[in-house]
């Protein structure tokens, strides 16, 4: 077996932004003190001039991120979930998303797979938060090169985006020669016809090992990423929801609000299916080890195989 | 422009405002009219704007941190051609480009949407931060509420600005003493105002909010000032102008009735006239 390759996506994010610096000169990175950590600091050290040290002040960054996109400017506003999109909601909401401002939004450090910092700093909600923004693009890559393509793309489009990031090394599993990336259209991983497993960021691994383990047991799951919880491949969604006939959600994010909900608007609406939503259930999590705590809270690929075998039967 | 003309047109501002909230039946009189001179001087003298060309890429921007006073300044925009002065009446209407608080893709002249407070100026210093990454010469103002200052975002930005040394930043505080619930020293007192902006390493400058000469000497002492932001700590009266509006807390957030309307406008009209003869 060959060895596989283990990135965080905020790593990714670090590495893509240095990269496209020199393509887009009206890039600009802001971060609120947190540069070693949410790696925008790899930025800052091929361009220096262009990187925004804001201290630890989010609100402000915001603020300075939206008058930086009335210019011209292409800000990428960096901090951790939770305060890129909890502490700043508001700011995020008013003078970025009301005024439909250029700015990207990179949050690092996401979900419980932030480990040892316990649950002040796990932000499950992020995506919710985001996605009731109008014309809020959320995006929530599963890997290094989607996690790449993702930066790219936030960049060449126009408008708000909100970019999710992880702190947890995850295997990189879209390395294959026809990945593409576009923003809104979900990729089909696996076909099957018996259930179809509809996952984003760091579950999408996840979930395909659960597939695996379910079709030792003869169990055929169709798997899909959504790396794009808004706008929603609801086209996508909706077909595998017809073909499967059952829909399960994986997310590293609250049951309430992200993407298993999304998946729910669309299908309530369109075509009604029985859902299961697998998540984090309505809790805040905990400190310990990230790969501990993805188990504990049921998001490692045994847990979701149990929940989908429980949920077929 | 001179004083004199500078005068007649902030009184034709201050009827603008006036007659904008009479008509929307709700909206920010109070703190609209103490700002009047200050839109004036800024619009008419003060910055390089063209109400033809209004998003050319070298103009002065403005922001409207206190974007509740939104009447003032979109009276101030109309009285300078941005777009016609008879729209003021449509000011909250449902589905009136001039919203309650400005929205800077429907209107014209406006730089950057506002209304929460604490946060224009946070995308005023992202302006001027900008202009200084690409050495640009354009200049940035923004107009502050005395009451907005009790805002924390507001201090996090003057931090920045100051830090960054952003000499092409004009921060103003409109100083009319008055919040919604009372006088801003009762309560929550934000003095000593000045005092706050030195300690942020800003050049501050105390004056009048309603004499052209204090006011055009301010602007001109921030344009010369190197190396550090400007903080202009206008003292002002609320509801200037209209006799009975003035120094009153309650005249905030409330439109006049009809009655009232024409009162205010016998104000203005009278105070015009006044101007007229000298």
């Amino acid at each position: 077996m060959s060895e596989v390759k283990m990135i965080a996506t905020r790593q990714s994010y670090g590495n893509a932004l240095a990269e496209y610096g020199a393509e887009y000169e009206n890039l600009v990175v802001l971060d609120a003190d947190l540069a070693g950590a949410t790696q925008t600091g790899i930025f800052k050290k091929a361009f220096p001039e262009r990187h925004i040290d804001c201290g630890i002040a989010e609100c402000n960054m915001a603020g300075i991120a939206a008058g930086l996109a009335t210019t011209g400017k292409i800000p990428f506003m960096s901090s951790f979930a939770m305060f890129a999109a909890g502490r700043a909601f508001e700011q995020v909401r008013n003078s970025i998303g009301y005024p439909h401002l250029n700015v990207k939004i990179g949050a690092t450090h996401a979900g419980i797979s932030v480990g040892e910092d316990g649950a002040s700093h796990q932000c499950c909600e992020d995506v919710a938060l985001m996605r009731t923004i109008p014309g809020m693009t959320v995006i929530v890559p599963s890997d290094d090169v989607e996690a790449k393509a993702a930066v790219k793309a936030a960049i060449e489009m126009e408008g708000p985006c909100y970019l999710r990031f992880g702190r947890l090394a995850v295997p990189v599993i879209n390395d294959n020669d026809d990945y593409s990336f576009e923003i809104g259209k979900g990729i089909v991983l696996r076909e099957g016809k018996e259930v179809a497993l509809i996952a984003s960021g760091l579950e999408v691994a996840e979930t395909l090992s659960a597939a695996e383990k379910l079709a030792k047991d003869g169990i055929d799951a169709k798997v899909v990423n959504i790396h794009t919880i808004k706008p929603l491949d609801e086209e996508l969604v909706i077909a595998s929801a017809k073909e499967t006939g059952k829909v399960v959600t994986i997310e590293e994010h609250s049951v309430i609000g992200g993407l298993g909900s999304a998946v729910c608007d669309v299908l309530s609406e369109k075509l009604p299916t029985k859902v299961l939503k697998i998540g984090v259930n309505d809790t805040f999590g905990e400190s310990g080890p990230a790969k501990e705590l993805i188990k504990k809270y049921g998001l490692d690929a045994d847990s979701i195989y149990e929940k989908v075998k429980a949920f077929l039967s | 422009m001179d004083n004199l003309e500078l005068k007649k047109t902030a009184n034709e501002v201050r009827k603008g405002i006036v007659t904008a909230v009479h008509s929307a039946k709700s909206g920010h009189p109070g703190g609209s009219l103490s700002a009047a001179d200050i839109y004036t001087y800024l619009y008419f003298k003060e910055m390089n704007i063209d109400p033809k060309d209004p998003r050319k890429p070298d103009r002065d921007r403005f922001v409207l941190s206190k974007g509740h006073t939104a009447p003032g300044y979109y009276s101030t925009l109309a009285n300078r051609g941005f777009f016609p002065v008879e729209d003021l009446t449509t000011l909250r209407h449902t589905g009136s480009y001039l919203q309650g608080h400005p929205n800077m893709n429907e209107i014209p002249g406006v730089d950057m949407s506002s209304g929460s407070l604490g946060q224009g100026i946070s995308a005023a210093v992202g302006m001027a931060l900008s202009a200084k990454l690409s050495n640009e010469s354009y200049r940035v103002y923004t107009l502050l509420g005395d009451g907005e200052i009790q805002e924390g975002q507001v201090w996090e930005a003057a931090m920045f600005a100051g830090h960054r040394q952003l000499d092409n930043l004009v921060v103003i505080v409109d100083n009319n003493g008055l919040q919604i619930d009372g006088n801003i020293a009762d309560v929550c007192s934000p003095y000593p105002i000045d005092k706050k902006f030195e300690a942020f390493n800003f050049n501050v400058i105390n004056i009048s909010g309603h004499d052209f000469e204090q006011i055009e000497a301010a602007f001109t002492q921030a344009r010369q000032t190197k190396g550090k932001p400007t903080a202009i700590i206008a003292k002002t009266v609320k509801g200037k102008g209209v006799s009975y509006m003035e120094n009153n807390a309650g005249w905030h957030g409330k439109a006049p009735n009809d009655e009232e309307y024409a009162i205010a406008m016998k104000d203005l009209e009278k105070a015009g006239e006044e101007l007229c003869q000298k």
